[in-house]
């Protein structure tokens, strides 16, 4: 069974939001996309700090 | 030869001391005064509250660190301010007590030219009946990660709960605030998804109920009235990303909760609508409230003054506009830009010791008169900044006099990176990586969200884990002022 369709069924909290699917729980933990999430998320980060001091 | 003394040894008092040692060079002296021996990177204690790392791996010892750098450090507590010195000296001067093993209890006087107040925040368990023991410590009924110590502690305890899982007993574990005027949510975010995280690689998951539980209005507030992230295109609320977060590892939520009451296996809270209940619990870790440390300040005559560069939460008054009013008055430029006190132009407070204006998020309370909102988050980064930018302001005065333009670094104005692990592995951990800019909403710049979308993001996966654990080992090297730790950002 999906993972989304005994989360959302276990309660009314979990109902109303947003689960992810098998496709984005994959890309999360896919080594080459993450390789390029982190230079993403380290380019975001250094601008933000460089905006900061 | 002039005299600064920075009172704290934490990523503000650590970072301020660093740099104006650096800055000011062996003509003037640098003293740091903190009552403990050893300097925490508290973020990974997480990691040592879930035994995925030793206490070794987080602190280090303070004194062959300022000893290198030429920084005079007293092991101790700073316990009195005397701004305006005593009778028959202008001087002014703290009164210090040792914490030193075999020096217990010794007290000094030590004179200043510059006083900066980062001494962090007094844990406050004991504003939760049953939270501590009625000596300001935590008491047996719940765990804390606060300290490396308190983080070890909740390791023995979570390894006892996965013993009893695995032998069959259905175990509850609840993670969360102490009290309604708790800050540090993000702290208790990574550790309840740690623990879940364990838990599956344990395989004793299916025998854990696990629980939330918190003082935010709405999940994902952070104490900072949540934010508004560009996640897939798409920005949105940071209560969606947290809830989807929370449905997806099946943790349960309870949020708009005042815990008032903690016994051993059980919590009663107050809800905003002003109903009472209660959860019981095998295993708790709740974050304690924040208060200043509690100084005592003293005019020339002996008076006391406390309440003179301190205000009546035991943070120290800096350059905020404290008479906001209400809610809808609040605006970015009411936050301090130069955490300068304003009585004495001597003294400066960083990181969480200085008092914020008001509230980020907005304040809710129950029917019963309960205030149940999020205090400010001022540390990490944004405690870093302010600690560099307050030495440089204490270097430039005592270089070019009083007059000397102060540097500026207001949290309206600043980002924060959070990275928020859920899990260790290399290879099969995850984190919410997140950055906020600015830390504090400024609605008359971005009338919506109150931040700049473009770099208000977060996202979950293996990437911010690895970041995480980049943060961990180049934030300790730095702080042990190892080749070229200037060149890493706060």
């Amino acid at each position: 069974m999906k993972n989304e369709e005994i989360n959302f069924g276990k309660s009314e909290q979990f109902n109303l939001t947003m689960i992810p699917g098998s496709f984005a729980r994959k890309m999360r933990t896919c080594k080459i996309w993450q390789l390029f999430r982190f230079m993403v998320i380290n380019i975001k980060m250094l601008i933000v700090v460089s905006k900061s001091h | 030869m002039a005299r600064l003394i920075i009172m704290g040894g934490g990523v503000s008092g650590h970072t301020t001391a660093t740099f104006a040692k650096k800055w000011l060079g062996d003509e003037h002296e640098v003293v740091v005064v903190t009552p403990n021996s050893q300097w925490n990177w508290i973020p990974s204690n997480i990691w040592v509250g879930v035994g995925q790392m030793q206490k070794k791996d987080v602190v280090f010892p303070l004194a062959p660190i300022y000893s290198k750098a030429g920084i005079d450090y007293r092991q101790a507590l700073a316990t009195e301010i005397h701004p305006n010195g005593k009778e028959g000296s202008d001087k002014p001067y703290i009164v210090i007590e040792s914490t030193k093993e075999g020096e217990d209890g010794k007290t000094e006087e030590l004179e200043y030219d510059y006083l900066v107040n980062a001494t962090g925040p007094k844990l406050n368990f004991d504003a939760t009946p049953g939270l501590g023991n009625g000596k300001g410590e935590l008491s047996g009924n719940t765990v804390s990660v606060c300290t490396a110590d308190h983080a070890v502690h909740a390791n023995l305890e979570l390894k006892q709960v996965f013993e009893k899982a695995k032998k069959g007993e259905r175990q509850k574990i609840l993670v969360g605030t102490g009290h309604g005027m708790c800050t540090c949510q993000g702290a208790a975010f990574e550790y309840i998804f740690n623990i879940e995280h364990e838990a599956k690689k344990a395989g004793v998951r299916d025998m854990l109920d696990i629980k939330w539980i918190s003082n935010e209005s709405f999940l994902g507030d952070f104490g900072m009235g949540g934010l508004h992230m560009k996640v897939g295109g798409y920005a949105v609320s940071s209560k969606l990303f947290a809830e989807s977060l929370y449905a997806e590892r099946n943790v349960d939520w309870i949020i708009g909760a005042h815990t008032s009451k903690v016994e051993a296996g059980k919590i009663e809270y107050e809800l905003l609508d002003g109903t009472m209940h209660e959860e019981t619990f095998d295993f708790a870790m709740l974050i304690p409230p924040f208060s200043g440390v509690g100084f005592k300040a003293f005019d020339k005559d002996g008076s006391d003054m406390t309440d003179v560069l301190f205000a009546p939460n035991g943070f120290m008054k800096v350059d905020a506009k404290y008479d906001a009013g209400a809610y809808e008055n609040w605006k970015a430029s009411d936050w301090p830009r130069t955490y300068q006190n304003p009585t004495f132009d001597n003294i400066f407070a960083a990181g969480i010791a200085f008092a914020p204006p008001h509230l980020i998020s907005k304040p809710m309370s129950s029917p019963n008169g309960t205030p149940i909102n999020p205090t400010p988050p001022r540390t990490g980064m944004p405690a870093g900044i302010i600690g560099k930018a307050v030495a440089h302001s204490v270097c430039d005065m005592i270089k070019n006099g009083k007059d000397a333009h102060l540097h500026e670094a207001s949290m309206a104005e600043m980002g924060a990176a959070c990275v928020a692990s859920a899990g260790k592995g290399i290879l099969d951990g995850s984190a919410a990586a997140m950055t906020v800019y600015p830390v504090v909403p400024d609605f008359e710049k971005y009338p919506g969200t109150g931040r700049d979308t473009d770099y208000t993001f977060g996202e979950i996966g293996l990437a911010g884990h690895w970041i995480k654990h980049i943060l961990h080992h180049m934030f300790i090297y730095k702080a042990k002022l190892k080749p070229g730790w200037t060149l890493i950002p706060e």
